[in-house]
C-alpha cells in the first residue's frame, strides 16, 4: 500500500482507496460490486436513481458521491438494503412503459438486468400507464421515452464528453421529462457516435438499425448477472 | 410592445421589440448565467410569459443553450411557457382552506371568470389554478391574484373581485409596484401576531441595538456567545447556528456568503411572514452580524414567491440601512467591514426551502437538492462556504447579540433554548403567531390558542407528524416535538385520512423529480391513499402502503422525500382507528374492477357484461 492510499471495510472486506475515490470507484477497483443505475464510471454522479444506497458508519448514503475515508465501515450486500433497491427498480418498471420482450436492449437493459439481480418478479404497484412521446426524426438515433428512466446519463456525457448540451430536464416531479435543445431529434446536433448515445442504461436513445442482432444467450446479461464483471476482478486480483 | 398577456396564443413572436426587451434584461445583470432566476422573473413581467423565442433569446444572451434555460424556467410553478391570463388567480390548497371552503370559492370564480380549474377563460383575462400553501393559513381561504395576496375569501366575493379585476390595469406579476396598494377587495394581509415573547417580539416593541455593539466585538467571539446560547436552526432541523458559522468560517475561499431562508413554505407555517412584516430590520441585522462573524461581504435573502407583496417594503428597508450606515462599506463605521444584502425572489416551488435546493435555485438553476458532503459550510453558494439561515434564527442571533447569551438562556429548555414562533392555524378561535418559550406542551398550547377539542395537531406540517390526544402532554422541543412553526389543529368531526391524504398529493405536487425514490414513490403512495379514503383498502393493501412508505423514506435523496410518508406513517401509528373504520374485510380486492375497466365498452354496446350464474 501506497502512502496515500487507505483502507475501510465493505461488508467486512478491506478496501483500499486513494484519496477522492468516492466509495463506488474504490469499490469497483477492488471488485466489490455496488449496484447502481445512473451512476456511469465515465461521468460526474448525479445520485438520481439511490440504488447504491450503502449504510455508512450506519447511516444511508448514496455510494457515487461518498467519498471514501480512512477506516469507514459500508455495508452494501445486505438483505434491508437489497430489499430497498429492488423496489426502487420496481418503481421504475411502473412510471414509465417497459414491454422487456419488444424492446431492442432487453438482454443489455441495465434496468431489466438490475431487476434480475435483486430479485424482482414482477412489480407490486400499479402501473402509471404514461403517455410518452417518441423522435425518430433523425436519421441514426432513435429516443423513445417510454423507456426513460430520468437517470441523466445522456444530459451528463453530451456535456462534459461530447461538448454538447443535447439534453435536459423538463418540468418537475412525476411529470418530468427528457428534452432536447429542439423541437426535434434531427434539428440538434448530436451524432450516433456520442457518449450520451453510448451510455444510456435503457432503451431510450438507440441507434437505428442495430436492434435484434444479438441473439439470445450471447446478450450483455444472459449468461452471468449485471455486476459479474467488477466482481471478476476481485475473484483474479485477490484469490 | 403590447401589454403583457394581453394576447394569447397567435402573438408575433419574434417581434424586434421583445428581442430587444430580452436583451436589455440579460444585460441589466451582466449577462451572468447565475442571475437566470431574475432574467426569467423579468422577461415573464415583460411579455406575459415565457416564449420559445424569449427562450432562444436568453439562451443567447447567456451563451448557454435554451435546453438549459427550459431545464430550470420549467421547474417552477410561478414561471410559465404558455400564455395566460391577464390575471393569474392561484388559489391555496391545503388542508385548512379546504375546510373553510376553498372549494366553494373555486367554484364561484371558475363561474365568474368562465375559466375551468387549470384553464384560462376564453377572454384571455383570467386563468385559475390551484396552488400549494401560500402563507395565509390563518386567513385562508386565500388566493394570488398575480402578485397580490387576496384573504379571507367568501363565494361572495369572486363577483366584486372579478368586475373589479375586468376594469383594473394590470397587476405586476413580480414586484415592481407593491402589489397591496391595488384597489382590491379583500386585497389585505393581517399581521395576526396574537402573542407577543419575551425574545423575539419584546412587548415594548423598541429596534434591536446589538448590531453596533457586536460589530466591536472580533467575530471569533460572536460566535462564542452564539454557540454559549445554544442557539439552533428554527427552520424545524435544529442545527447548532454557532458551529454552523464556526465551520463556514473555517473553509478557506476567496469570499463566504450568508443566506437567509425566507421560503416558508411548509403548509401551515407564517411566521416568517410576520417577521418579515413586523421586524425586518432585526433579520438584517441577525444577517449582518452573521457576515461579520464569518467573514462575509454578501448576504442574500430568499423570498418565496408568495411573499413577492413583501418585495417593495424589504428593498425600503434596505435603502434605509444604506443611508444609515448598517449596511455598504465599513458598517457601523467598523473599518474594513464591507457588507451588503440583496433579496432573490423564488418562483413557487416547496423543495427550495431545503438549504441545497435554496442554493440551486439562488445560482439560476432547478431548485433540484445536492448531494452532501461536501456541506453548503464547505462549498454552497457559487461553490463557495456558504451559512444558510432560517429568518427567525437570524432573529433570535441579533436578540443575543444585544442581550446576552445568559439572558437567552433563561428562556426555553436544556436542549432547545429560547423562544419559538408557532403558526397556529385550523380550529381554534383566533389563528395567528404565538411566541411561546420552547418547552411548552401541546395541551398547553391548546389551552393557549384555545381549541380544548383538538382532535388531531399536525406538529411540524405535513412533513412533521400527526399527533393524538393521547400525546397532548408532550414538549415543543429540539428533544421532542420538532417543529419549524406550523401548528395545524384539527377538531372534532374532521377526517384524519383526508388530511393525510391531502398532505400525500401535496408532496406529489411539491416533488423535484431529480431521485427516483420520491418522484415515483410520492405518486403512489398517494395512490395508496386514495385507495384507504375511498374504501377499497384491504389489510394487505395497508401493510403495502406502510412497506412502500418506509422504503420512500429510507432511500430518498433529501428531507423532501425523507418526510413526504410522514403524514401517512404517522396517522397509521396515531391514528390506526381511523384505518380500520375503512378497512375492507377481503383478503383480496383486484385494483380495477371488471365494470371499471368494460366501461367504455358497456357504454358503446349499451349492455353489461354477463356475469357467471346469472
Amino acid at each position: 500500500m501506497s502512502e496515500s492510499r487507505f483502507a475501510f471495510r465493505v461488508d467486512g472486506v478491506e478496501v483500499e482507496a486513494t484519496p477522492g475515490q468516492t466509495i463506488i470507484q474504490a469499490c469497483d477497483a477492488a471488485g466489490v460490486y455496488i449496484p447502481r443505475l445512473c451512476y456511469h464510471p465515465d461521468l460526474e454522479p448525479a445520485g438520481h436513481c439511490r440504488v447504491c444506497t450503502c449504510k455508512i458508519d450506519g447511516r444511508r448514503s448514496s455510494a457515487c458521491t461518498m467519498p471514501a475515508a480512512p477506516g469507514m465501515v459500508v455495508e452494501n450486500d445486505i438483505a434491508e438494503l437489497n430489499e430497498d433497491r429492488r423496489v426502487v427498480i420496481e418503481m421504475l418498471f411502473v412510471e414509465g412503459n417497459h414491454f422487456c420482450p419488444a424492446c431492442e436492449k432487453s438482454g443489455d437493459c441495465e434496468l431489466q438486468a438490475l431487476g434480475y439481480r435483486l430479485g424482482m418478479a414482477g412489480p407490486k404497484f400499479p402501473y402509471q400507464w404514461p403517455r410518452r412521446e417518441l423522435d425518430a426524426t433523425h436519421p441514426d438515433i432513435f429516443i423513445d421515452r417510454n423507456r426513460c428512466i430520468l437517470c441523466s446519463r445522456c444530459i451528463r456525457a453530451s456535456r462534459l464528453a461530447d461538448g454538447k448540451a443535447v439534453f435536459g430536464f423538463e418540468g418537475r416531479g412525476i411529470r418530468m421529462r427528457l428534452n432536447i435543445d429542439a423541437e426535434h431529434l434531427d434539428e440538434t446536433v448530436i451524432a450516433a457516435a456520442d457518449k450520451a448515445v453510448q451510455v444510456c442504461p435503457v432503451g431510450c436513445i438507440v441507434v437505428k438499425r442495430t436492434g435484434y442482432r444479438t441473439p439470445y444467450g450471447r446478450r450483455t446479461y444472459d449468461d452471468a448477472p449485471i455486476g459479474s464483471d467488477v466482481e471478476a476482478k476481485r475473484v483474479k486480483g485477490k484469490k | 410592445m403590447t401589454e403583457p398577456g394581453t394576447q394569447h396564443s397567435e402573438l408575433p413572436e419574434s417581434t424586434p421589440d421583445a428581442r430587444a426587451i430580452v436583451d436589455a434584461i440579460v444585460a441589466s445583470v451582466q449577462a451572468d448565467r447565475s442571475r437566470l432566476m431574475d432574467i426569467v422573473q423579468a422577461v415573464q413581467q415583460r411579455l406575459g410569459y415565457l416564449s420559445k423565442d424569449a427562450i432562444n433569446a436568453i439562451a443567447a444572451g447567456l451563451h448557454i443553450h435554451a435546453v438549459d434555460v427550459e431545464d430550470m424556467a420549467s421547474f417552477y410553478a410561478f414561471l410559465g411557457r404558455a400564455p395566460k391570463g391577464r390575471f393569474q388567480i392561484r388559489l391555496s390548497k391545503t388542508p385548512i382552506s379546504m375546510m373553510r371552503g376553498a372549494a366553494a370559492v373555486a367554484e364561484a370564480f371558475a363561474r365568474e371568470t368562465n375559466a375551468a380549474i387549470g384553464n384560462t377563460s376564453p377572454d384571455g383575462n383570467f386563468t385559475l389554478e390551484w396552488t400549494s400553501d401560500i402563507g395565509m393559513a390563518d386567513q385562508e381561504p386565500a388566493a394570488l391574484v398575480n402578485g397580490t395576496v387576496l384573504t379571507n375569501l367568501v363565494p361572495a366575493d369572486a363577483g366584486d373581485i372579478i368586475a373589479a379585476l375586468r376594469r383594473h390595469p394590470p397587476i405586476p406579476l413580480f414586484p415592481g409596484a407593491d402589489p397591496q396598494s391595488v384597489a382590491l377587495p379583500k386585497a389585505r394581509v393581517v399581521t395576526n401576531l396574537v402573542k407577543s415573547g419575551p425574545v423575539i417580539f419584546q412587548p415594548e416593541g423598541r429596534p434591536a441595538t446589538g448590531l453596533s455593539p457586536a460589530l466591536n466585538q472580533s467575530p471569533e467571539t460572536i460566535i462564542q456567545v452564539i454557540s454559549k446560547a445554544k442557539l439552533r436552526g428554527r427552520g424545524g432541523a435544529g442545527f447548532p447556528t454557532g458551529l454552523k458559522w464556526k465551520l463556514c468560517r473555517q473553509s478557506i475561499s476567496e469570499a463566504h456568503h450568508v443566506v437567509c431562508n425566507a421560503d416558508e413554505g411548509e403548509p401551515g407555517t407564517f411566521k416568517d411572514r410576520v417577521l418579515l412584516t413586523e421586524v425586518p430590520d432585526l433579520m438584517f441585522d441577525g444577517m449582518t452580524i452573521a457576515g461579520y462573524a464569518l467573514g462575509a461581504r454578501h448576504g442574500l435573502v430568499y423570498l418565496r414567491a408568495e411573499y413577492a407583496y413583501l418585495w417593495s417594503r424589504l428593498q425600503r428597508v434596505l435603502e434605509d440601512r444604506r443611508r444609515r450606515g448598517l449596511l455598504g462599506s465599513d458598517v457601523c463605521g467598523r473599518r474594513g467591514f464591507d457588507f451588503d444584502i440583496r433579496i432573490q425572489l423564488g418562483a413557487g416551488a416547496y423543495v427550495c426551502g431545503e438549504e441545497s435546493s435554496l442554493i440551486e435555485s439562488l445560482e439560476g438553476k432547478r431548485g433540484a437538492p445536492r448531494d452532501r458532503p461536501p456541506f453548503p459550510t464547505d462549498r454552497g453558494y457559487l461553490h463557495q462556504p456558504t451559512a444558510v439561515d432560517n429568518v427567525e434564527t437570524f432573529v433570535c442571533a441579533a436578540r443575543i447579540m444585544e442581550k446576552g447569551a445568559d439572558w437567552f438562556l433563561g428562556y426555553g429548555t436544556r436542549e432547545s433554548t429560547g423562544t419559538k414562533l408557532l403558526s397556529v392555524s385550523g380550529d381554534c378561535p383566533r389563528p395567528g403567531v404565538y411566541e411561546v418559550p420552547f418547552g411548552i406542551t401541546v395541551n398547553e398550547l391548546l389551552d393557549l390558542v384555545a381549541a380544548p377539542d383538538a382532535v388531531l395537531v399536525q406538529m411540524g406540517g405535513p412533513s412533521g407528524q400527526a399527533v393524538a390526544p393521547k400525546d397532548f402532554g408532550r414538549q415543543i422541543a429540539y428533544e421532542d416535538l420538532s417543529t419549524g412553526g406550523s401548528v395545524m389543529v384539527f377538531g372534532t368531526g374532521r377526517d384524519v385520512l383526508g388530511i393525510a391524504r391531502q398532505f400525500a398529493e401535496f408532496f406529489v405536487e411539491e416533488s423535484c423529480g431529480w431521485c427516483m425514490p420520491c418522484r415515483v414513490g410520492t405518486t403512489l403512495l398517494k395512490e395508496g391513499m386514495d385507495r384507504v379514503t375511498d374504501g377499497c383498502a384491504t389489510l394487505a393493501d395497508i401493510a403495502a402502503l406502510e412497506a412502500l412508505a418506509g422504503t420512500v423514506t429510507r432511500m430518498s435523496r433529501c428531507g423532501l422525500g425523507q418526510t413526504a410518508a410522514n403524514p401517512i406513517l404517522t396517522t397509521m401509528r396515531n391514528f390506526p382507528e381511523a384505518y380500520e373504520a375503512r378497512l375492507r374485510p377481503e383478503a383480496f380486492l383486484p385494483r380495477v374492477s371488471l365494470n371499471q375497466a368494460l366501461a367504455v365498452a358497456t357504454a358503446v354496446q349499451g349492455r353489461g357484461p354477463v356475469e357467471e350464474g346469472n
